[in-house]
């Protein structure tokens, strides 16, 4: 009796504690976005005289208006029009891309099969940072700069999701490419209508990560991209800082931070039961 | 509605030649079962037919035209698989319907055809259920569904049964059986079980080792098996084999003397024509096994129906048969 008063004691220390740690983790994380959602809703003067609001103000609105029609380089809208393009460009053209491709090294025996796979496989050794400068050469090269396609095709490449899609139909029964066959199925039909229905779980979990890896690409962006028109949102909050003395329109800043995270929340939250299907299980 | 013919047909992988020409004449509507151990060849045999594999050499003809070189689609033949191989994505009808509306087929005409389908198999409340939500026999007669919606002229079977539990395989085994008979459609059908085989069949096909070591009907390869292989394999509990020279045969080159366990009667102490042991017995209802050693160490059985008496384990008993139950093999396992 004494000891189990005793468990059920030490459990509800540990529930209590459990508790504690996250919570005051979560505070951590949470209170740098608390104070960005603050000074956007607050006037210039207000956050520059100390201390700085903990408090939202009123100007709510007017700032968020600011923000998205006129900014201070380009309009906010605008920018985040181009980081929808960009992010959606590299998340779907990947997912095309890999699918095929995985479908080419599983299903069909052609020479080089091996070779090809292992130099998809290379190239995940080959982060966009390393090989910045020969890429950007190719793309001013075909007067890319400023455009959508340069934006996206550079990044649009990806071993990962080749692999992870091979995986996936290296474990689909080969009597299911057989009874395609004899149901008289061509290749394409077969991956048609099977495959990529079969794969849709796990398509939906890589559109969630592949769609944040676009929306928060920097260095690229900020490379290729001179024109204020075609600025992307995460670059842009970084080209809205003031050089030498001016000083920055704080308010406007930070409600373009606030911006900037929304897509990928909404992106996470509403595709959240199927990105986690698609990690957990494969539905066979 | 077809007749199929297999000639002197071979198939390697690499070096490794695994079929060494099997020949085989198909009547239309026959039901041949290809029966064997497993690593026979005997799916690799059945694919070959499909169009799944490759034939290395000889040929394969379907109504009289040879198929080699054409694809599964335009050989007018219907599998069904193992593990049924059902689109686990596609209800179940459109699992029958694909096939029919990659060719093409009219709307109309396809749920036609289903519908007709799913009577005979009583599918008719499950059509809108994905193949998971089905039970293992449910989905057997889905992919039997499949096939016959196409109407092939010949049904491939590559152990269609083999996935189902004891009791329900009995039961299918007897639809498949008059699926067959109603639709009259040429079957080939692969299994290792050997009752399967003696039931199914109108002619079975006994390999071993990618030989075909038998063809004929099922009771004509049990009553008299071509090699010492088809009368182990045929028939449970097997062939008994007993030395030559222990049962004193008189005929030459005879090594082996073959005797059904129903053919061995076991007879008192020093009557019969062999002396063995008792080791145990088997009751099984309506007959009873009684598993005996014979004076060299070599153990066989005998099969007794349940009145006669059972002579206590541990016993000296004799054992009689009949000369024309008899069944000699020489040293290759050939009869003789």
């Amino acid at each position: 009796m004494a000891d189990r008063t005793g468990m059920v004691e030490k459990r509800g220390f540990g529930l209590w504690m459990t508790h504690l740690g996250l919570i005051v983790g979560l505070l951590f994380v949470f209170f740098p976005i608390w104070l960005a959602l603050v000074a956007s809703t607050v006037t210039q003067a207000d956050i520059m005289e100390p201390p700085m609001p903990l408090l939202p103000g009123d100007h709510f609105f007017e700032n968020y208006r600011k923000a998205l029609v006129s900014g201070i380089n380009a309009p906010v809208a605008w920018m985040m029009v181009n980081s929808m393009v960009m992010a959606l460009g590299i998340a779907l053209g990947k997912i095309v891309i890999s699918l095929l491709s995985a479908f080419a090294i599983v299903y069909f025996r052609f020479p080089g099969r091996r070779t090809f796979f292992w130099l998809i496989f290379l190239t995940l050794m080959l982060p966009v940072e390393v090989r910045i400068v020969p890429t950007y050469e190719v793309v001013a090269g075909f007067g890319m700069l400023n455009s959508y396609s340069g934006l996206i095709f550079p990044l649009i490449a990806s071993a990962t999701a080749t692999f992870l899609f091979r995986q996936f139909f290296m474990t689909v029964p080969d009597e299911l490419a057989e009874a395609a066959r004899v149901d008289g199925a061509t290749p394409m039909q077969f991956f048609r209508d099977i495959l990529l229905p079969m794969s849709r779980t796990n398509i939906a979990a890589l559109f969630v990560i592949l769609f944040i890896y676009g929306w928060n690409q920097y260095l690229w962006p900020l490379l290729i991209t001179t024109d204020p028109s075609m600025n992307t949102i995460v670059m842009g909050i970084k080209q809205m800082f003031p050089s030498g003395d001016d000083f920055a329109d704080w308010p406007v800043i930070m409600a373009t931070s606030i911006l900037a995270m929304i897509p990928p929340v909404i992106v996470v939250v509403g595709m959240q039961r199927l990105f986690i299907r698609g990690l957990v299980d494969s539905e066979k | 509605m077809a007749t199929v013919k297999l000639d002197s047909l071979k198939k390697s992988f690499g070096k490794t030649e695994v079929i060494h020409g099997v020949d085989i004449d198909i009547q239309d509507g026959e039901f041949i079962v290809i029966v064997g151990p497993s690593g026979c060849g005997k799916s690799t045999l059945l694919r070959m037919v499909a169009g799944l594999e490759t034939v290395t050499s000889g040929e394969v003809q379907i109504d009289g035209a040879v198929v080699n070189e054409r694809e599964p689609m335009d050989r007018d033949i219907a599998m069904v698989f193992q593990n049924y191989a059902l689109y686990p994505h596609m209800s179940v009808f459109d699992n029958m319907a694909y096939g029919l509306k990659i060719a093409g087929t009219p709307k109309a005409e396809i749920i036609e055809r289903v519908d007709t389908a799913a009577k005979l198999l009583q599918l008719e409340p499950y059509l809108k259920r994905r193949p998971r939500e089905l039970s293992g026999g449910q989905r057997q007669r889905v992919a039997m569904g499949r096939a016959i919606v196409r109407k092939p002229s010949v049904f491939l079977f590559d152990e269609p049964l083999s996935n189902l539990d004891a009791k329900l395989r009995v039961q299918m085994r007897l639809e498949i059986k008059q699926l067959q008979r109603r639709l009259g459609v040429t079957s080939l059908y692969v299994t290792h079980d050997q009752v399967e085989a003696m039931t199914l069949a109108d002619r079975m096909i006994v390999m071993n080792g990618g030989v075909a070591d038998q063809i004929g009907a099922p009771l004509e390869v049990y009553a008299n098996p071509a090699t010492e292989f088809v009368a182990g394999f045929i028939g449970s509990p097997p062939t008994n084999f007993v030395n030559a020279g222990l049962a004193e045969v008189e005929t030459p080159n005879a090594a082996k003397l073959g005797i059904r366990p129903e053919h061995l009667e076991v007879v008192s102490n020093g009557m019969g024509r062999l002396n063995a042991t008792v080791m145990y017995t088997e009751a099984l209802g309506a007959e009873t096994l009684v598993h005996l050693q014979l004076a060299d160490g070599t153990m066989i059985t005998s099969r007794q129906a349940a009145s006669d008496p059972t002579a206590a384990e541990g016993s000296e008993v004799g054992l009689n048969w009949q000369d024309r139950d008899g069944m000699l093999f020489d040293q290759n396992g050939k009869r003789c």
